[in-house]
């Protein structure tokens, strides 16, 4: 296999919006989070909940009681079953840094470029990605397998 | 030399090293013997009333007859348990060699609706402390009471007393008209940090509340056995409400509230914390590793199995530093020490039996 599959057309994924897609036989979560996207596997990595389902919130931090440090530029996802926060754009849980989800390389790219690249197939469910017809005009999302990381290996995210 | 506690085992068998003992008693023999420490005025408002004092309150907590309130051998017949030095002296301090004790007076000061004569009755109780227990054995080191119902009230008697070198500690009764780690205390803890002072989260407390969630038991025992529940609910609120975040020196000491409960607690509150800490996002770690920060029990009612089991409750702990030693003179309860010191640990053992306490409470 190539490793990298078109997902979608990028006008397909407004702002704050995903899809979700199955690619290489794994299913991968792909989020615009301010006009930038993340791919990230729908997996939680405590007991597997189907981890690109859950909302995404702002960060929320606190130094004191009654103060509330509300970060818009934070983009956590929460797992839909017991609610652990990861950082979309490096997978890494709020609590445990250590502990993530993992995450893959998402580039946007011109249809002239998409040659032999296969499509995504569809993920049944609320987030379903339609068959990507390619055309010449528009610009596509790809996501590359090749460049997932082990949750556990890497020492920075990106 | 025996003890009650020691039953057949000599102080020096059961453990040779220094003990301080985090948790006795002293119990106001009479109103008379707190009127040296009033005004005048709150003499007569007694007297012309003939009003003996918060008798319900205290007798609530701890029937006055049953060998729980009371170890039968410390029971002496002219006068209330603990009510006198010499006895706390013969009974513990002398038998056990204790480096330092830390005396607590639960006289349910804080049933007292009457705003002033709560402030004026907690005086009274402090200044009694002060002459009659503290300044009288240099072992000893206290736990100043202050008239639960007022934050503010609460504060001017730590200010009043607080730098007293005897008082070491602050009591709050553990059942109380509301949750002590909420907003309206925090100012509280605050004077207690900065008196350097330890919290102390103890036994007993007067609400118009039921001691459970589910309204009033039918039985002494149900609500003896089932005291650890305000206990985990006031530690909840405390670690919940941020009171560590917002005084982050501060120091908490559950006494008499069992420990055995912390683990699985401490288990629960970090696996909530997990998915729910955005409620409350100060909490910037998990629950337990703030409270292996800031708080100390107790061993006095110990809730022990058998001694595997028991080393295994010690384990989840998590630290060495957890537990300190107390006899709880002159309350009565089955307690094996020598069973949680064979179950323990050898690094802990010294750290139970005086360490930890020592540092605790800076003595
Ligand atoms: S399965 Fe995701 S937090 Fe438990």
């Amino acid at each position: 296999m190539s490793g990298r599959y078109v997902v979608a057309r990028a006008a397909d994924i407004p702002e704050g919006g995903r899809v979700l897609v199955e690619v290489g036989g794994r299913q991968v979560g792909v989020f615009n989070v301010g006009g930038s996207f993340y791919g990230l596997i729908n997996r939680c990595p405590h007991k597997g909940a189907e981890m690109c389902k859950g909302n995404v919130v702002a960060g929320l931090t606190s130094a004191r009681p009654g103060e509330f440090d509300y970060d818009e530029d934070t983009a956590l996802l929460m797992c839909p079953w017991h609610g652990w926060e990861f950082d979309v754009r490096t997978g890494r849980s709020w609590f445990d840094p250590r502990t993530r989800l993992r995450t893959y390389d998402v580039e946007v790219t011109g249809a002239d470029r998409l040659e032999g690249v296969p499509r995504a197939g569809r993920v049944p469910g609320p987030y379903t990605a339609e068959t990507v017809e390619v055309c010449v005009e528009d610009e596509y999302v790809v996501v590359d397998l090749r460049k997932a990381r082990k949750a556990a290996q890497t020492g920075e995210g990106r | 030399m025996t003890t009650a506690l020691l039953e057949n085992t000599s102080r020096d068998e059961l453990w040779p090293g220094p003990v301080i003992d985090c948790d006795v008693h002293a119990n106001v023999p009479s109103l008379e013997a707190l009127f040296p420490y009033m005004s005048r005025h709150w003499i007569a408002w007694c007297t012309e009333r003939g009003w003996h004092g918060p008798v319900g309150g205290v007798n609530l907590a701890y029937p006055p007859g049953s060998d729980r309130s009371c170890r039968p051998e410390w029971r002496p017949a002219d006068r209330p348990p603990a009510s006198d030095l010499g006895l706390l002296q013969q009974h513990v301090l002398d038998p056990w060699r204790v480096e330092r004790a830390i005396l607590t007076c639960y006289y349910a000061v804080d049933a007292l609706r009457h705003p002033d004569w709560a402030a004026a009755l907690t005086r009274a109780v402090n200044d009694w402390l002060v002459a009659e227990w503290l300044d009288r054995d240099p072992r000893l080191v206290g736990t100043l009471v202050i008239p639960a119902r007022d934050p503010a009230a609460m504060i001017e008697e730590i200010h009043r007393v607080g730098d007293h070198p005897g008082f070491v500690q602050v009591l709050l009764p553990v059942r109380h008209a509301a949750l002590w780690g909420q907003r309206q205390f925090h100012p509280v803890f605050q004077a207690m940090a900065e008196h350097g002072l330890v919290a102390g989260l103890h036994f007993g407390g007067v609400t118009t509340d039921a001691p459970s969630s589910s309204g009033y038991s039918s039985y002494y025992v149900e609500e003896y056995a089932a005291e650890w529940q305000s206990f985990t609910a006031q530690v909840t609120s405390l670690v919940s409400e941020g009171v560590f975040q917002v005084c982050p020196e501060l120091r908490v000491s559950v006494l008499e509230g069992g420990f055995a409960w912390l683990p699985v607690w401490g288990w629960r509150m970090d696996k909530e914390w997990k998915g729910l800490r955005r409620e409350v996002p100060w909490l910037d770690r998990r629950p337990l590793e703030i409270i292996r920060d800031h708080m100390r029990f107790s061993v006095a009612p110990a809730d022990l199995g058998t001694r595997e089991q028991t080393a295994t409750v010690l384990e989840w702990l998590g630290s060495d530093d957890m537990l300190m030693f107390a006899t709880d003179y002159p309350h009565g309860y089955d307690d094996d020490i020598a069973g949680l010191l064979a179950a323990a640990p050898p690094s802990m053992r010294p750290r139970l039996m005086a360490g930890t306490a020592r540092d605790w409470y800076r003595l």
